[in-house]
C-alpha cells in the first residue's frame, strides 16, 4: 500500500479503480506558405464551433452545478471572443502567412504566460482558462470531436483537469479525482465542490498506477493506492456512514416540519446574502427568519442607497413567494465594522455603540432602510425585527420611526403591504423585561449568541474563555423560558434564530417550552428536521 | 470634448476577477464611449476582458475609471453604478 498526501478540495471518500486520464497530445504543426483568407476563415468557423460548444456547457453546468458556478464557461465565452486575443491570431496568420492551429498555439502561450507570471494567486490561476479555450479551438481547428467517456466507475487521475473537463465527466461514472497540479482555489476545485466530488489536488500521479485500485481520504487528504484491506475496510466504513446520513437526510427535502403528535413547528432559514435563498428553497423551508441586512452596508464603501436595498429586499421577498422574511435591521458594530460608519474606537465594542444604538442616534440612516424594507413588503411577505434592545423606550422610538415612514409613504402613494414588527431578544435585560416587551411587538427573535455572552460575561471570541462558554448554562435555559412564557401571555410568538436554534441536543427542550420558530442556517435544515420529527410532545 | 472620470476603491474580495471583468466588458460594448481604467501606471481599455483582468486588479487598490465619447456621461454613471454593485 502507498498513501501519498495531498490536499482535499471536499472531506469525502471515495474508493474505487484508479483511472489515468491522458490527454490526446497537442501537437501543433506549422504551416508555412498558407492563404490568410482561407486559414482567417477556418479560425473565424471555429470560433463560431467553440462558442456553441461553450454555450452547451454553460447550460449543462447551470443545471448540475448552478448558475454562479457555470459562470466560468460565459468567461470562457468571452476569453475567445476577447479582441486582443483575437488581434494577435489574425496578425500572426497574415503576417506570418501560418495555419490557423499554429497561430492559435502562439497566441495561447502568450496569453498564458501573461497570467502564469502574475504575483496574485487567483490570476496565476487564470492561465488555465486561457489554455482551456486555446485547446478547445486548437482542437476543433483539427476536426476531433470531444471525448470524456468513462467505461466504468472510477477514481479518476490526470495531471490536471480544465473546468471544462471537469464539467463534462459523466458523474455517474466518476466517484472521484485525484490531479497532479491545480490550486484549492481552482475553477476545477470550486466545480468538484459544488457537485460534491471528493478530490485531491497536489498528488504526483502515476500512469502506472492505471487500473489499481484506490482510495481516497477527504478527512486525511491521502491517496491510498493498493489500500490493505484494514484500510479500505475503515474507510468504507466511513464512506458508508456519511452517504447513509446524507441520504437519510435529504429523503427529508420536502417533508413537514411537524412533531409525531402533530404539532406544526415554523423551521425557517437564516441568510447572509441574496444567494444563500437557494438552499433555504431547496431545503424547503417555511420562511427565512433572519436576514442579516448588514452585507448591504459591509460591502461598501458608504451607505447603500433606498433603491439599493429595495431592490435586494424586494427580490428576496419574490424568490420566497409568499413565505415570511424576517428582516433585521442593521445591526453593525462590535465584531461588524464598516469604516464609513466612522464609529471609532471602543474600549468594550460588545458593550458599545452598535446595532439599535447607532439606529436611533443616526435615525436618517435607519429611516433609509426602513423605507426600503416597507416598499419590498408589497412584493411578499416581510417582517421586520429590531437589534440590540434593551428598553422599552428603544422599541416605542424605533416604532414611531417605523410609522414616520408609513405615514411619508402613503401620502406619496407608495404601496406597501402589512409587516409584522419584532425584536431580537439577546440582551438580558430584555429577557428579563420581555413581559413589558411583549406588549409592544408582534413578535420575537431570540438570539443566543449574544444572549449567552452576555448572561454568563464570556466573550465568545476569547478562546481562553472557551471552558466557560457554556451555551446549555440553565441562566441561559431559563431566560428562554420566561421569554417563551412572556411572549405568548401578551399574543407574541417566539422563535430562535440564533446557534442554538441548531442544537438537535436542545430541539425537544426548546418546543416543550413552547416556541414557535426555529431559524437555522440553512446547512442545518434537515437535521433540525428530522430531529423535530422525531419528537413527540405528548 | 471633456473627459467624464471618476475613481474607485475595489471592495471585491478578490479583485476584479474574471465574471465580472466580463460583465464589464459586455456593458462598456453598450457604449459608443471609449473607457479605460487605470491602476497605478497601467492601463486597459473595459471592453478588453483579457486586457483588463491582466492589470491584476486586486482588493484595495484605487482605480480611475475614464469614458470618452458622445455619450460619455450616461457611461461613466453607468459603469460607477457597476463598479459600486458588483466590485
Amino acid at each position: 500500500m502507498e498513501g501519498i498526501k495531498g490536499k482535499a478540495i471536499l472531506g469525502r471518500v471515495a474508493v474505487g479503480k484508479l483511472f489515468y486520464y491522458k490527454k490526446e497530445k497537442r501537437q501543433v504543426r506549422r504551416v508555412g506558405d498558407a492563404d490568410p483568407g482561407t486559414e482567417l476563415h477556418r479560425y473565424e468557423d471555429a470560433v463560431r464551433a467553440a462558442e456553441q460548444e461553450l454555450l452547451g456547457l454553460y447550460e449543462k453546468a447551470c443545471r448540475e452545478v448552478g448558475e454562479v458556478n457555470a459562470a466560468v464557461f460565459e468567461v470562457h465565452r468571452m476569453m475567445l471572443t476577447d479582441e486582443d486575443y483575437r488581434d494577435s491570431v489574425v496578425n500572426i496568420i497574415e503576417g506570418q502567412r501560418v495555419n490557423a492551429e499554429y497561430a492559435v498555439a502562439v497566441t495561447g502561450d502568450n496569453f498564458q504566460k501573461l497570467f502564469s507570471s502574475m504575483e496574485d494567486e487567483y490570476f496565476k490561476a487564470r492561465a488555465a482558462d486561457v489554455k482551456d479555450v486555446s485547446d478547445r479551438l486548437h482542437r476543433i481547428l483539427s476536426g476531433q470531436e470531444e471525448s470524456h467517456g468513462l467505461l466504468e466507475p472510477v477514481i479518476l487521475m490526470a495531471k490536471d483537469l480544465a473546468p471544462s473537463e471537469t464539467v463534462q465527466l459523466d458523474k455517474k461514472k466518476l466517484l472521484g479525482f485525484v490531479t497532479e497540479q491545480g490550486s484549492l482555489n481552482s475553477h476545477t476545485a470550486i466545480l468538484a465542490r459544488t457537485m460534491n466530488i471528493p478530490a485531491l489536488v497536489g498528488v504526483p500521479v502515476r500512469e502506472e498506477w492505471d487500473g489499481h485500485m484506490a482510495a481516497i481520504d477527504g478527512e486525511t487528504g491521502t491517496l491510498y493506492v493498493d489500500p490493505d484491506p484494514e484500510t479500505l475496510a475503515l474507510l468504507e466504513e466511513k464512506q458508508a456512514c456519511a452517504e447513509e446520513k446524507r441520504r437519510l437526510l435529504l429523503e427529508l427535502k420536502d417533508k413537514d416540519d411537524v412533531t409525531l403528535d402533530g404539532k406544526r413547528i415554523k423551521l425557517y432559514g437564516n441568510i447572509g446574502s441574496v444567494a444563500d435563498v437557494a438552499a433555504v428553497l431547496r431545503y424547503n423551508a417555511a420562511g427565512i427568519g433572519l436576514f442579516r441586512s448588514e452585507f448591504l452596508y459591509l460591502e461598501k464603501n458608504t451607505y447603500p442607497t433606498e433603491e439599493e436595498q429595495f431592490a435586494v429586499y424586494k427580490q428576496v421577498a419574490e424568490m420566497m413567494a409568499g413565505r415570511e422574511v424576517i428582516i433585521r435591521t442593521l445591526d453593525i458594530g462590535a465584531d461588524k465594522q464598516a469604516e464609513y460608519f466612522a464609529l471609532g474606537h471602543e474600549e468594550n465594542p460588545a458593550l458599545g455603540y452598535r446595532a439599535i444604538r447607532i439606529c436611533l442616534t443616526k435615525p436618517e440612516i435607519f429611516k433609509t432602510q426602513l423605507r426600503a424594507i416597507y416598499r419590498a413588503s408589497a412584493f411578499g411577505t416581510i417582517s421586520v425585527m429590531f437589534p440590540m434592545v434593551a428598553s422599552v423606550w428603544e422599541v416605542k422610538r424605533a416604532k414611531e420611526l417605523a410609522a414616520e415612514v408609513r405615514g411619508e409613504l402613503e401620502s406619496h402613494g407608495i404601496p406597501f403591504g402589512s409587516v409584522s414588527l419584532g425584536i431580537m431578544i439577546e440582551t438580558p435585560a430584555a429577557a428579563v423585561i420581555s413581559d413589558r416587551l411583549a406588549r409592544e411587538v408582534d413578535f420575537f427573535s431570540i438570539g443566543t449568541n449574544d444572549l449567552i455572552q452576555y448572561t454568563l460575561a464570556v466573550d465568545r471570541q476569547n478562546e481562553r474563555l472557551e471552558e466557560f462558554y457554556d451555551p446549555h448554562h440553565e441562566a441561559v435555559l431559563r431566560l428562554i423560558e420566561y421569554v417563551v412564557r412572556s411572549g405568548h401571555t401578551a399574543g407574541c410568538s417566539v422563535g430562535i434564530c440564533g446557534e442554538l436554534g441548531a442544537d438537535t441536543a436542545l430541539t425537544e427542550r426548546f418546543l416543550r417550552m413552547g416556541v414557535d420558530e426555529l431559524s437555522v442556517s440553512p446547512a442545518f435544515l434537515l437535521e433540525v428536521r428530522e430531529r423535530i420529527r422525531g419528537t413527540d410532545l405528548r | 470634448m471633456l473627459v467624464k472620470e471618476f475613481r474607485y476603491t475595489i471592495t471585491d474580495k478578490i479583485g476584479i476577477h474574471a465574471r465580472p471583468a466580463g460583465e464589464l466588458a459586455k456593458l462598456t460594448k453598450e457604449f459608443q464611449s471609449r473607457v479605460k481604467i487605470r491602476a497605478g501606471e497601467k492601463e486597459a481599455a473595459a471592453g478588453r476582458l483579457m486586457a483588463v483582468m491582466a492589470l491584476g486588479i486586486r482588493n484595495g487598490q484605487e482605480i480611475v475609471v475614464t469614458a470618452e465619447g458622445p455619450d460619455e456621461e450616461r457611461a461613466a454613471e453607468r459603469l460607477e453604478e457597476f463598479f459600486r454593485n458588483n466590485l
